[in-house]
């Protein structure tokens, strides 16, 4: 069997503040493999953030450890991308000097990775955006730039925490293809937060359902979908798609008042 | 904009039309209603209504702006000042920018510090007016000190709010990249709070208008605020007018330079 490219041990967040503790994950283990696109989603303020923070190396957990290629999460790592909610494009930046952020803060610019940064922004048409603001790109084309800031640092795995929630309908089924169809070209894992259940289903092999506070897992769904083409807007016509939709829906017992 | 390029329909020509003539008639009321107010206090001092000794009169003003040019000393009190008051805000700005990096960078700091800035805050700074001479003497330092005090705890408030706001996100993303808190700084936090910084400087422009002038009317040998309080000890209202309206134009220059400034600066940012 091969090695699992994330491995979360039993991890235990809590955290403290003057109004007493707060229990946010509980006995969390979970496996992620190279290549892997795993959705989580649970009831807000389940710990969703919390464990994606925990992985980035950005939170010590309470307990347990999270281990990347074998080697157990000690503060940031260098293998671990993450993407926001919003682009959080720096306005006062051309895109390329957006793009090339990591590398800037890494004191990784060379040659050699300009030159990956620029095919990368050439293969998903942004080149002839590098010197354009932020201000004057489309929302899509602001999450693409933003991908590949994130992509330019070479990391194994991306974290995004409910990274297509600010756009609009629309663009947001147009954005989801897009990431994922770069997410998968890239050859790389994924970990993605969300509170869309279809957006979680057609992105991801793998979904996970967290239980409300003090988040555990409550279960996973192996994602099997019959569609000629696996992009996400074409998944959602799939048949089994209302199925798990509706199995979700039911396990994450949201109670409208 | 997008239909600049293109044919303007008649009924938007209308309206462009009518806005103009709008903005004119706006302009044109501003000018008349300040020559009727000239109009009237000169008629009033000359028909005897009012005593041009103690409420001076516009052709005075005019006689004591042209005596001063001849004497070469209009120039050198308008330059004194206003000399003051740019060293004044430009120091209370980048002294109160620094310490508000200070603080962002200390949290503790930030907190232990906290009663004293409002308690400096709301201390009417003037009054530490004869301090400041004891110190520093009673010379263009002291006006100068006095102008960057009066800015220098706003611009420290302003600014450290407008690093607390950057967006946690934004910090998050930097960390995960590996960014020390040094480049959080460099990358984020100072440049996304330029607009705030700028604002800051737009306030301290008046504040420093007020220390300089409170400066002089303390001690000095020159300046607009000289000059008045010394027309006024002589008698002079004339001279008195004169410095408060030379005063009050080259506040209203300074102000709108810095808005040019603010302007050039969001054009070099798109
Ligand atoms: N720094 C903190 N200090 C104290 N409590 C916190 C802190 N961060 C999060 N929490 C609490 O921990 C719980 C989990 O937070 P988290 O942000 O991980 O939830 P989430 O699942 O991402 O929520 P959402 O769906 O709203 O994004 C919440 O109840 C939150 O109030
Ligand atoms: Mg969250």
């Amino acid at each position: 069997m091969e090695q699992p490219l994330v491995q979360v041990k039993d991890i235990v967040v809590k955290y403290h503040s003057p109004e007493g503790e707060t229990t946010a994950l509980e006995n969390i283990s979970l496996d992620v493999y190279q290549g892997q696109f795993i959705s989580i989603v649970g009831p807000s303020g389940c710990g969703k953030s919390t464990l994606l923070n925990v992985i980035a190396g950005l939170l010590k957990p309470t307990q347990g450890e999270v281990v990347i290629n074998g080697r157990p999460v000690e503060g940031v790592s260098t293998s671990v991308g993450y993407m926001p909610q919003t682009d959080q494009l720096f306005e006062w930046r051309s895109i390329w000097r957006n793009v090339i952020l990591g590398l800037e803060v890494q004191n990784k610019l060379t040659a050699e990775t300009r030159r990956s940064v620029r095919q990368l922004l050439e293969r998903y048409g942004l080149w002839e955006f590098r010197n354009a603001f932020p201000s004057q790109l489309s929302g899509g084309m602001r999450q693409r730039a933003a991908l590949i800031r994130t992509l330019a640092i070479d990391p194994e795995i991306l974290l995004l925490d409910e990274a297509f929630s600010a756009l609009d309908y629309q663009t947001r089924l147009v954005v989801s293809d897009e990431v994922k169809k770069i997410i998968c070209r890239e050859g790389k894992t994924a970990i993605l937060v969300t509170h869309d259940i279809s957006e979680a289903i057609s992105m991801a092999d793998d979904v996970v359902v967290l239980t409300k506070r003090p988040g555990t897992i409550k279960s996973i769904h192996k994602i099997v979908l019959t569609c000629q083409e696996r992009t996400p807007i074409k998944c959602r016509e799939a048949p089994e798609f209302r199925d798990y939709f509706n199995l979700i829906w039911k396990e994450l017992d949201i109670h409208v008042q | 904009m997008s239909n600049s390029q293109q044919a303007i329909s008649p009924e938007q020509a209308a309206y462009l039309r009518k806005l103009r003539r709008h903005k004119r008639e706006i302009f044109l009321s501003q000018v008349l209603l300040l020559v009727a107010l000239l109009g009237i206090w000169e008629l009033a001092a000359s028909a005897g209504w009012i005593n041009p000794f103690i409420t001076s009169q516009p052709s005075g003003i005019i006689k004591t702006i042209v005596n001063l040019y001849n004497s070469g000393d209009l120039f050198r009190h308008i330059g004194v000042t206003v000399w003051e008051t740019v060293v004044g805000f430009t120091l209370g700005t980048i002294l109160g920018t620094i310490i508000a990096i200070i603080l962002w960078w200390s949290e503790p700091l930030a907190k232990v510090l906290e009663p004293y800035l409002v308690v400096l805050n709301s201390l009417p700074k003037v009054a530490l007016g004869p301090i400041i001479i004891v110190w520093m003497g009673s010379g263009v330092s002291a006006i100068i000190v006095m102008a960057l005090l009066v800015s220098v705890v706003v611009t420290i408030l302003g600014v450290y709010a407008g690093f607390s706001q950057v967006d946690p996100d934004r910090i998050k993303l930097l960390k995960t990249f590996g960014a020390s808190k040094g480049q959080i700084l460099q990358k984020a936090v100072l440049p996304g709070s330029v607009p705030t910084i700028i604002s800051a400087l737009k306030i301290n422009v008046g504040l420093s208008w007020v220390g300089v002038i409170v400066g002089e009317f303390l001690v000095s040998k020159a300046g607009l605020g000289y000059l008045a309080v010394y027309g006024g000890q002589v008698f002079r209202l004339n001279l008195v007018m004169t410095s408060v309206i030379i005063l009050g134009a080259a506040a209203a220059i300074m102000y709108l330079a810095v808005v040019l400034l603010e302007k050039l600066f969001i054009r070099w940012q798109q």
